[in-house]
């Protein structure tokens, strides 16, 4: 589904990324691990055609970024990769719906309220569409990121750290609505987490590799 | 889901902001819009008071105030000219078509003006009920006359000396209304029209009863003559004829009405440019706005870019909000300006002024209105650049 060769990334002229080799099957699940700072966001935001690498070629759904120009960067990100943000980063200004609406239009994609209300009706947010951000707890609100990340139906769903500073029962919790949205529209998962608890779950790890 | 959708939800979001700067953006813009009809309809309202009266030929004194009085009858006239010198001018080859008004006395304020039926058809005005004079002592009122005293066709007057509401009066000289005018827009309206004889008629008894004596042809007076030119050299030669042949002395409606604009115009620039300073104040307050929302919104604009915007995109929204913003201030100001309009044309109403109505547009207001949306869009263009530079990577590995 999407393959990564001899990748480089430099910031300010010294080496925070290298990835020799990984490719992932279409609607496989993986863990992306490694410490706080060897670069596994920056690996996502690579996959997520957010950030162009310093060297080596990155394939997503048969695409490579690289030949992509700025605006088709764009557009390839609205349409094939949901994003699951650590900070999860819903626009507080704006109701729940107006948020997966967002996710549409900006996409360029037909905006669907019949799907929006589906992907909430799924997650479990059924009744929080006229909500506004503040008024949700933390699980709701990372379930609607989750939901403004699938509404799209992303090949790609990339989430970042998703299960930090959750006890053991949402630690699960959380895992399970990521791969059970992400088999909804048959889209690949990576989990970039240090959280050792998520191992045992997820069978196909990829351990980010020390920068030389 | 769209531009607008956003856009509102971010001026919700810090509304007491966004009420400061529509507020101060309209306040700006409805006191152009103020300037701008009050002026338009001043301007209008003289020009069709003047129209077709090339030269007035008054007692000497201030020409402004041979204008003021014999043609817009705002203020005393200068004194009287002898009958016999301006039926002199009136029989000059320059000259195709003159009025005689003799002015000197009011009824209520309204003042009343010897002439001849002329002065009537000049501003093309005609009955609304009953007829106009024929023989001395009969009178015609204007339509705002009638409105606000209620006299009507069939009714009877005396007149006051001046234009004050309580001059000392000619108590025996009545005068017997015959006939109310159509409303015509013109200064007609607030005038009452008789014969000049009786206006003479009128002075003749108070200064002289006892003598019984009339006054010959050689003493009679009027107060001004409306001329009209026979061919455009007239310009170059009556008022010098006028000025050296008689005691009359020459005023000409347009360069004495744009004098006295001129004049008013002093007082109109400053409050302008006090509106302008309103509207560029409120110009830099937007910018500050959106320049301090983008720190809070750093975060919002990178989540946008990872769901596919691209970076024009994000400097249209900020260009956006900023035009939306102006156009909120200018719409709210222009509907005010309006409002305060018709208030002051209500005001000026009582004390019988010139009408002022709010219930007109000038195109000018559409040059406002553009200004407006520019300066929004101004204001927006330096954080609409900062949106399109935002690294996302870098604001995200940050969040």
């Amino acid at each position: 589904m999407f393959a990564v060769q001899n990748l480089r990334h430099a910031y300010n002229g010294q080496d925070v990324l290298r990835v020799d080799a990984w490719q992932v099957e279409q609607g496989a699940h993986w863990l992306l691990l490694g410490a706080s700072g060897s670069g596994k966001t920056t690996l996502l935001h690579i996959l997520a055609a957010i950030l162009r690498p310093s060297a080596g070629s990155v394939t997503v759904a048969g695409q490579d970024l690289g030949a992509l120009p700025p605006a088709g960067l764009d557009r390839f990100r609205g349409q094939h990769v949901g994003i699951v943000l650590q900070r999860l980063h819903l626009v507080t200004s704006l109701s729940v719906t107006n948020n997966l609406l967002l996710a549409q239009y900006l996409a360029g994609l037909p905006q669907d309220r019949d799907r929006v209300r589906e992907v909430l009706a799924s997650l479990d947010l059924a009744d929080k569409g006229d909500a506004w951000p503040h008024e949700l707890s933390h699980g709701q609100a990372q379930r609607v990121a989750v939901a403004r990340a699938v509404v799209n139906r992303p090949q790609l769903l990339l989430a970042d750290e998703p299960t930090s500073n959750l006890d053991d029962g949402r630690c699960a919790q959380a895992l399970d609505l990521l791969e059970s949205q992400a088999r909804a529209c048959k889209a690949t998962l990576v989990i970039a987490t240090h959280d050792q608890r998520t191992k045992a779950r997820i069978p196909n790890h990829y351990a980010m590799q020390e920068v030389a | 889901m769209n531009f607008a959708t956003i856009s509102i939800g971010y001026l919700r979001a810090r509304s007491l902001n966004t009420a400061l700067n529509i507020a101060l953006l309209a306040l700006g813009i409805a006191t152009i819009t103020l300037l701008l009809l009050v002026t338009h309809q001043l301007e209008e309202r003289m020009q069709r008071d003047a129209r077709g009266i090339d030269l007035v030929a008054g007692a000497k004194g201030s020409p402004l105030q041979v204008i003021l009085s014999a043609i817009y009858h705002l203020d005393v006239p200068t004194g009287n000219i002898p009958l016999k010198q301006a039926q002199e001018i009136a029989k000059h080859r320059m000259v195709k078509k003159t009025i005689p008004l003799a002015l000197g006395d009011s009824y209520k304020g309204f003042r009343i003006v010897g002439t001849n039926h002329d002065y009537i058809a000049h501003y093309g005005a005609k009955p609304a009920s009953g007829r106009l004079w024929e023989k001395p002592m009969e009178a015609v009122i204007g339509a705002e006359v009638a409105q606000r005293t209620g006299l009507a066709a069939g009714g009877k007057f005396t007149g006051a000396h001046g234009i004050a509401e309580a001059g000392s009066g000619h108590d025996e000289a009545f005068y017997d209304v015959v006939g109310v005018l159509a409303l015509s827009g013109s200064v007609l309206d607030r005038l009452v029209l008789t014969s000049v004889q009786s206006v003479w008629a009128v002075h003749d008894e108070h200064q002289g009863a006892d003598a019984k004596q009339h006054m010959s042809e050689d003493d009679k007076e009027i107060t001004a003559l409306l001329i009209q030119y026979a061919s455009p050299l007239a310009v170059a030669i009556l008022p010098r004829y006028i000025n050296n042949n008689s005691e009359m002395q020459a005023a000409s409606p347009a360069y004495e009405t744009a004098r006295l604009f001129s004049i008013i115009g002093v007082g109109v620039d400053v409050l302008r440019g006090f509106a302008l300073v309103l509207i560029l104040s409120a110009g830099l307050s937007v910018f500050i706005a959106l320049y301090n929302a983008l720190n809070e919104r750093r975060y919002d604009l990178a989540v946008m870019r990872t769901l596919g915007a691209s970076r024009g995109k994000l400097m249209r929204l900020m260009l956006f909000e900023g035009v939306l913003l102006a156009l909120l201030g200018a719409l709210i100001g222009v509907a005010l300006g309006h409002a305060l309009t018709e208030a002051l044309g209500g005001m000026l109403k009582a004390a019988q002024q010139v009408a002022v109505t709010g219930w007109i547009w000038v195109p000018a207001e559409l040059w406002l209105i553009a200004l407006a949306l520019g300066v929004g869009a101004v204001s927006a263009v330096l954080p609409a650049w900062r949106a399109y530079r935002t690294d996302i990577a870098r604001t995200l590995a940050q969040g």
